[in-house]
């Protein structure tokens, strides 16, 4: 196993020729990023037998493209006030979450095996306390827009151009302190800030439409007086230009367009698979398809 | 009652089963009844309720702030709704719905903390629920009962249907064994005295009572006679009992699956302290739960036959 030096600036390095690029290599090496992601993923979860398989692959991705193509980070120095700050505020999908930090260097991918082991730094959901860069403790929904509304104008307060990501799951989206954030984040026009909400029309008992109607989604952000595009949240080359877009006038919220359990077959778009877990036999199938 | 300490081939139950079991045998007669959830249908274990009452589950989403005001107007319109959702987010997020809207309008509303105490072991600490004691307490209006087994959530959902005002219950996920006497009536605001002692006196509720049996077992034979109280109603609390355990057993140890502060411990020492001080030691969760399973992470904060008995012991001297 790589240590955590290496592997962040292989991950550095990766990163380069993802910039440096054409449009359409890019978007391969993110997609094959992504793939590694999934299958961290799974090899994180199957571990304790516990995990929100569905979340973390719908939002993989979008994941993927914020860690290895867009924002700003240091991994030797988490804590870099000059960072961009990133929030996982659907937080029960930590092994995502993990997977890119470990990915990307911010601690051992060694210790991804003990995802909830008993006395684990990583437990089910992510801890600032434990984790390098890890902003917020979430698991609760309905935390992480608020605190990334501080964030935006923490950042101009200090006259910096960091920017600040904040990823929402849709069913997330019925706690109503997201809606009071984004009433703050319209009103003062935080264009720093970025929403991007995995759309995966499904949340823990049933699909979002049957248990408390989301729609018309990007209506309410606009007249919320957010800037919103519909976008295809597996698109590599879609997530790529909408994130790394400076923001304008407004706060920008991304309406992603998300399959759960995006990348195998028998996984995707099934509301039972929001935290299932495969079997032995269906690891190895999932891992076949992941692999092609 | 001896083979109850931690003997492997006790048998243990989720305490869920009973708890939606009873809810839909009350339903089928009490037409006032209504569950209200949070996206939470499988995990209350609602789904047969919602098969047999499709309109009469009215689950408003992940929006537990609007969950708990929409129970007070359907309590307002002559409904007793049973407000069904995981604890940590029943009591932490729509705290002041519960203050405001359910205990300072003494609504008949009965509150159903799921998964409570560190049931959600390895989710961690955003997910456990070892506040809810202290919060609830706070709020003097409430009566608040924790359920020690599958016979006592069964008793407690029914008695909470005729309760007629706003009613908390720990409703756990946990497996534990059963505690209760067959001949065991339920009343609320009473103790039950499992075990009669005269050293030390145990005062359990919920998952602990099946551990503290089995404290009283390793203590008996050491000599040490320890009396086992199972305070199922921690508010309002049965004061006589507690008196009565300071007065005859001089030493009181209470143990909860709960943080120390403001729950069983504090509401029997705030009683203890101003009517028969006795020495006493407070079990429970000392601060937020590392990583682990709920089986681990009790054993972790010594919450097992073991470490209450040792606790017993350094009373008892
Ligand atoms: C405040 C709060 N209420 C309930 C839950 C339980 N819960 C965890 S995940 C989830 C469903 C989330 O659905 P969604 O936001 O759509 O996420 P995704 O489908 O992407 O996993 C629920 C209800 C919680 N974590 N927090």
């Amino acid at each position: 196993m790589l240590d955590r030096q290496t592997q962040g600036a292989d991950s550095n390095a990766l990163i380069a020729k993802i910039l440096a690029a054409d449009e359409t290599t890019r978007s391969e090496l993110l997609a094959r990023t992504a793939t590694e992601v999934r299958v961290s993923i799974l090899n994180t979860i199957i571990g304790p037998k516990m995990g929100h398989i569905g979340g973390d692959f719908s939002v993989a991705d979008i994941l993927t493209t914020l860690f290895f193509g867009v924002m700003k980070l240091d991994p030797d120095n988490p804590n870099w006030q000059e960072r961009d700050r990133f929030i996982l505020s659907k937080g029960h999908c930590s092994a995502a979450l993990y997977s890119v930090l470990a990915m990307r260097g911010f601690f051992e991918i060694d210790l991804l095996k003990t995802f909830m082991a008993p006395l684990s730094a990583l437990n089910g959901h992510p801890n600032r306390r434990k984790i390098p860069g890890v902003e917020a403790n979430t698991g609760p929904l309905g935390h992480g827009l608020p605190i990334g509304v501080g964030c935006a104008i923490a950042a101009r307060l200090a006259k910096a151009d960091r920017r600040v990501f904040v990823v929402l799951g849709d069913g997330e989206l019925q706690e109503g302190s997201n809606w009071e954030a984004a009433m703050a984040a319209g009103h003062r026009g935080l264009s720093n800030l970025v929403a991007i909400v995995d759309r995966n029309r499904l949340q823990q008992g049933a699909g979002t439409e049957d248990t408390n109607r989301l729609e018309p989604l990007a209506d309410k952000w606009r007249s919320f007086g957010w800037e919103v595009h519909d976008v295809d949240g597996h698109d590599h080359r879609v997530l790529y230009d909408m994130l790394s877009q400076p923001g304008g006038s407004q706060p920008r919220c991304l309406v992603a367009r998300t399959i759960k359990g995006k990348g195998v077959s028998f996984i995707e778009n099934r509301v039972e698979w929001h935290h299932k877990v495969p079997s032995l036999e269906q690891v190895q199938l999932a891992h076949k398809e992941l692999a092609v | 009652m001896n083979e109850i300490s931690q003997a492997p081939t006790v048998a243990t139950f989720d305490c869920r089963v009973a708890f939606a079991e009873t809810l839909i045998e009350l339903a089928r007669t009490d037409h006032r009844i209504v569950a209200v959830c949070n996206d939470s249908v499988g995990s209350s274990n609602l789904n047969a309720f919602q098969k047999e009452f499709p309109d009469r589950l009215i689950n408003v989403g992940i929006a537990e702030q609007n969950m708990v005001g929409v129970a007070a107007g359907l309590a307002n319109g002559g409904f007793v709704p049973y407000v069904s959702c995981a604890s940590p987010f029943l009591t932490g997020r729509a705290l002041e719905q519960i203050k405001a809207d359910v205990a300072y309008n003494n609504y008949h509303i009965v509150l159903c903390g799921q998964s409570p105490g560190m049931s959600y072991g390895e989710l961690g600490p955003t997910h456990h629920s070892i506040e809810d004691f202290a919060w609830m307490r706070a709020l003097t209006d409430l009566t608040i009962l924790v359920p020690a087994d599958p016979r006592q959530t069964r008793d407690a959902v029914r008695w909470a249907s005729t309760a007629n005002r706003p009613v908390f219950m720990r409703v756990g996920r946990f497996k534990i064994p059963s505690v209760t006497p067959e001949d065991e009536d339920f009343v609320p605001g009473r103790a039950s005295r499992l075990r009669d002692g005269r050293d030390v006196t145990l005062i359990a509720c919920g998952t602990m009572v099946s551990r503290a049996l089995g404290a009283a077992d390793q203590l008996a034979q050491k000599g040490i006679s320890a009396r086992v109280l199972n305070m199922t109603t921690i508010q309002p609390l049965d004061e006589a009992a507690v008196i009565e355990a300071a007065t005859e057993t001089g030493r009181i140890v209470t143990v909860e699956e709960a943080i120390i502060h403001g729950g069983l411990g504090s509401a029997v020492a705030e009683c203890v302290v101003q009517n028969k001080p006795v020495p006493m030691r407070i079990l429970g969760v000392p601060h937020l739960a590392p990583t682990g399973s709920t089986a681990f992470l009790l054993d972790h904060f010594g919450l097992n036959a073991e470490g209450i008995a040792k606790a017993a012991l350094e009373l008892v001297g």
